[in-house]
């Protein structure tokens, strides 16, 4: 018989596992709560470094899966432990047996708003990194003017590193994010002056250093180390910014068209609720608890239970990948070793 | 009698909608290499003038950036072009003939 494998979250790690899963002759079933696969890479437009279309990637992950069984607008209602087993009840009346799940529920992004200082949700000026990528894929957003802009900014850390948050962790991501979407930008807008505003430039990843300096060199984007304060608006309706150029020492000040927030990652509260389920346990960043976070970060605590990606914290595209092969993994020489 | 309190100065705050790019801009499509500056401070550390009269390189760069020219100048006018930024520059810039490239382009300014 073939066994059963649960995978909770139809993101590129859910995705990337049951199409392994089925490789060596699984039976994977996926439980998405939204209404599509991919989950955030599903909005994404382009992706650094080598600005790979999101899409792409994702429809890839979904032909190689297609034979995992997909249940779309899905939640877990409960999670019953058996003898050495688990008993999985669907919100839609379907139950499921299984000795094996993978958490793929992923992250959340940081909410914008709560950073009332910032102005999200109070000026048409102002969005994040997540609208950018949707302004990239459809062209629409009421808040993006196609005219030509002047200058536009980018606040790094929203959200992350700001223990007032609650989110002491760095998101990892947004840095090379934030210089990808501000080459995008330039590039729409020549005219334009850029500008990004840092605590920290964090470009731990292959080529992106590259990314930074060709940002610098070749686009002409400034980069202002000084986290910003507060964001006003003026009478025209455009949006003034305030901070300290640490560098200088100086109070600093600009006008902008545009100012776009890199909210961070943080944990996801239906990852926590599903969690919650099986008892297992959350780190003290609020994302779900590996049982060695060097050596098994894919394993649990609990027999059985496996993550992969952005559960367990900011990760990457590949980084995500990766686990998520490596979960599989895991879970292939558990059942091999049980089969002897 | 000590002067506390406060006195008022000119202030000393960057409003970046004011500054002038044009001449900085001159130089960076001379010297685009100006623009990959990383603010890490080896030029400044290691410039025998730096002690003497705050010479620095990165500070150089920076208040070009930032529209503050005569704060540039009264830096440069100190470096005594002996090179030893452009040999620690991890970035690679050839900060020496920067200065030059600089006295170039502000010197024809003055003229004007
Ligand atoms: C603005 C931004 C841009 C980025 N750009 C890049 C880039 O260019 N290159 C790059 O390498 N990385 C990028 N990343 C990182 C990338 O988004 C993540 O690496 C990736 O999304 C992680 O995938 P995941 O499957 O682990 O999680 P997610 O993408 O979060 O997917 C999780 C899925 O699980 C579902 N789910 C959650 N909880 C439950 C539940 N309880 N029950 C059922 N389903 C559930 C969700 O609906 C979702 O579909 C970016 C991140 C941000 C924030
Ligand atoms: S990656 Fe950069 S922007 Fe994001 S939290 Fe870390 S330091 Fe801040
Ligand atoms: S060239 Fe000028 S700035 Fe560079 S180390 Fe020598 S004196 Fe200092
Ligand atoms: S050594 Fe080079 S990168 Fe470092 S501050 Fe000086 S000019 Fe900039």
């Amino acid at each position: 018989m073939k066994e059963i494998i649960v995978i909770i979250g139809g993101g590129i790690a859910g995705l990337e596992a049951a199409s392994n899963l089925l490789k060596l002759g699984y039976s994977p079933i996926i439980i998405e709560k939204s209404d599509h696969l991919g989950g955030h890479v599903a909005n994404w437009h382009k992706l650094f470094p080598d600005l790979t279309p999101a899409k792409d990637l994702v429809d890839e992950l979904i032909a190689s899966s297609k034979d995992a069984n997909i249940f779309l607008n899905t939640e877990v209602s409960f999670i019953n432990r058996l003898k050495d087993s688990y008993n999985i009840m669907l919100s839609n009346g379907i139950s499921i047996i299984t000795k094996y799940i993978l958490m793929t529920t992923g992250f959340r992004l940081f909410e914008a708003s709560k950073k009332e200082e910032y102005g999200y949700g109070i000026y048409n000026q102002v969005i994040t990194n997540s609208d950018l990528e949707h302004w990239f894929n459809t062209g629409q957003d009421k808040r993006i003017d196609e005219s030509p802009m002047n200058a536009i900014g980018f606040v790094h850390c929203v959200g992350s590193r700001d223990e007032k948050a609650r989110n002491s962790q760095c998101s990892k991501v947004c840095c090379i994010t934030a210089i990808k979407q501000a080459i995008e930008l330039k590039e729409k807008f020549p005219d334009a002056q850029i500008y990004c505003f840092y605590m920290d430039l964090r470009l731990f990843g292959k080529k992106f250093e590259d990314f930074y300096t060709k940002a610098q060199r070749d686009h002409g984007i400034h980069f202002i180390r000084g986290r910003v304060s507060e964001v006003g608006e003026n009478i025209e309706g455009k949006v003034i910014v305030k901070a300290e150029d640490t560098l200088a020492g100086k109070p600093i000040k600009v006008t902008l068209d545009l100012l776009v927030l890199m909210s961070g990652m943080v944990c996801n509260p239906d990852s926590s609720k599903t969690a919650s389920m099986m008892a297992l346990p959350i780190d003290s960043d609020g994302f779900l608890k590996s049982s060695d976070n060097v050596f098994r970060i894919t394993a649990s605590p609990k027999k059985g239970i496996f993550y992969a990606g952005a559960c367990t914290g900011p990760k990457t595209v590949p980084e995500t990948l990766a686990e998520a092969r490596s979960a599989v993994l895991d879970i292939h020489s558990h059942i091999t070793s049980q089969e002897k | 009698m000590n002067g506390f309190g406060f006195r008022l100065s000119p202030s000393s705050a960057i409003n970046l909608d004011k500054v002038d790019r044009s001449r900085f801009e001159e130089l960076c499509s001379i010297e685009p290499d100006a623009l990959r500056c990383m603010s890490c401070g080896s030029c400044s550390a290691t410039c025998p003038a730096a002690q003497f009269s705050g010479m620095s390189i990165r500070k150089v760069l920076l208040n070009l950036q930032r529209g503050k020219e005569e704060e540039a100048f009264r830096l440069m006018s100190n470096c005594m072009l002996c090179g030893k930024c452009t040999m620690v520059c991890p970035r690679g810039i050839n900060t020496r003939r920067i200065v030059l490239t600089i006295s170039r382009i502000y010197e024809k300014e003055e003229k004007r």
